[in-house]
């Protein structure tokens, strides 16, 4: 049977010079870069190497590089870090409705310290309103936290705009830019934001690696504690392997960027234009023309997600959805909610997250088999009415 | 995660349709949870004789709607009454925990289809 894989937001294959890349540091250069003698400073070149790589790819300087074990950490050093070193100063934060778990979960538990939190709406497009920014700033608040790109939609938010609004106040600016990195060029300098979270696997690379850019002179309260790995922000002894891997990942999304967005564009283009050919009621969330390109959220309107995401399977094809039954809990998705999207068609949302390895014969194959899905599944759903079927 | 049957009876469901002269019709579920659920019967001689099924949700929702439609055809009312949620996980070899709750709707759509007719006829 094909075996076709469209979840890439979920996580990525990977790279095949990753690996090589890897390999040696699971092998004869498996020294703890804290070492003072020959295999640990093999370790320890590795690592500065790699620092100053990334560094030089989002134009930080390497010092404000801190390795991490993925998104999910460097979200929550981000926001609890920021949050617990200026509590002094206010315990405000604002963030936004359709932010990763990582940091929706880091500011409930910061709610449950005594902190407070504003979570600010996104329009229909998933778009968050500068202006609401600018209202929702306090003499009180420390740090601002909006996502680059949306992992369920690919909204991409105004992150200059916004960061340039939290400037102005004074206030730190975090961005999570897990799903934008190898998609958009990440420039922090120009960006001007203070934190920025990233993640290897979401980009070819290995799972359990990511980074965190702090801007130097950015008071933060480490969340690991130990011995002085990272500049004292995160103990724990550095994972070298998943460090070069992250490193090589990037640099490959960042050199091949243009080409793939390029690829990516036409292969969600070229589906979605199958799609609304070839089915009824396609509803497609978030703007066509502000996202990155390999994201598409779909619902079919009558059908629930995962009964799709079963019936695709069983065509070899691997989708996320935005159901409820999908995430483990009883609501359907967050981020489609806080766009307005109804619970029956949220319920419904299919994402397709292509990669570099998809060609147009799967989303020929794709567009091919989802007819006869849907329209199976409309013929059982009790609220899809006879007249809208054809 | 599901058992075979659970996706046996997903890609091949028993009973789907609408019974235009139904006896009785269970509505159960509600969008925000993912489920909705319509099922139909048939009754004759304190028996049905007949039921249909249709279903808005995930696999777990369809199958159980299904297998309750299975069960519960040629059964007098009083039998049909004692389905419960258990007996239909149980003719699926089991559901997986969380669905046990949110998806496991049909016996409750049953109960509610047998009311109705029950009111009907008064």
């Amino acid at each position: 049977m094909k075996k076709i894989y469209l979840d890439h937001n979920a996580t990525t294959p990977l790279h095949p010079e990753v690996l090589e890349a890897m390999l040696p540091y699971f092998k004869e250069k498996f020294g703890n870069a804290s070492s003072i003698y020959g295999f640990g400073r093999d370790a320890k070149v590795a690592l500065e190497d790699a620092r100053e790589k990334t560094a030089e790819i989002i134009g930080a300087s390497s010092s404000e590089i801190f390795f991490t074990s993925g998104g999910t950490e460097s979200d929550n050093l981000a926001i609890k870090g920021t949050a617990f070193a200026n509590r002094k100063k206010g315990k405000h934060i604002i963030t936004s409705k359709i932010e990763h778990h990582a940091i929706l979960e880091s500011c409930k538990f910061l709610e449950k310290e005594g902190f407070e939190v504003t979570y600010l709406p996104v329009d229909s497009q998933g778009k968050v309103d500068p202006e609401d920014l600018r209202k929702a700033i306090r003499d009180d608040t420390t740090l601002v936290s909006i996502m680059y790109a949306n992992n369920e939609v690919g909204i991409i938010q105004p992150i200059e705009k916004l960061c340039k609004i939290a400037r102005e106040k004074g206030v730190y600016f975090h961005t999570d830019a897990v799903q934008a990195v190898g998609k958009i060029p990440i420039e922090v300098q120009k960006l001007d934001v203070d934190m920025l979270s990233m993640s290897g696997h979401k980009i070819y690379g290995p799972k359990g690696v990511g980074a965190i850019f702090i801007r130097k002179g950015l008071r933060i309260t480490p969340w690991s504690h130990g011995g002085h790995h990272e500049r004292s922000r995160r103990a724990g002894t550095e994972n070298i392997a998943g460090i070069v891997g992250f490193t090589k990942a990037l640099e490959l999304v960042d050199k091949e960027r243009e080409d793939q967005n390029k690829h990516l564009k036409n292969l969600t283009q070229a589906f979605y234009r199958k799609l609304v050919e070839s089915i009824p009621d396609v509803i497609l969330h978030g703007d066509l023309n502000r996202r990155i390109p390999n994201t598409l959220n779909l619902s079919f309107k009558g059908v629930e997600g995962e009964s799709v995401i079963l019936s695709l399977d069983m065509k070899g094809v691997a989708v996320a959805s935005g159901s409820a039954c999908t995430s483990g809990t009883l609501e359907p998705s967050h981020v489609l909610s806080a766009m307005g999207v109804a619970p029956e068609i949220a319920q419904g949302a299919i994402r397709f997250s292509f990669g570099r390895d998809n060609t147009m014969e799967d989303v020929e194959y794709v567009a091919s088999v989802l007819p006869e899905i849907v329209q199976r599944l409309r013929s059982m759903s009790p609220i899809y009415a006879k007249k809208e079927q054809n | 995660m599901y058992s075979a049957k659970v996706m046996e009876h997903f890609q091949n469901p028993r009973n789907v349709g609408e019974i235009e002269d139904a006896d009785g019709v269970g509505e159960i579920g509600n969008p925000v949870c993912g489920d909705i659920m319509k099922l139909y019967i048939k009754v004759k001689d304190n028996r049905i004789v007949d039921a249909k099924f249709k279903t808005f949700g995930c696999g777990a929702a369809i199958a159980t709607s299904s297998m309750v439609t299975e069960l519960v055809k040629g059964k007098t009312l009083r039998e049909a009454e004692k389905i419960s949620r258990n007996t239909v996980a149980e003719a699926l070899d089991g559901l997986p925990p969380i669905k046990m709750h949110c998806s496991n709707l049909a016996a409750d759509a049953l109960r509610k289809a047998i009311e109705d007719y029950k009111k009907k006829r008064n």
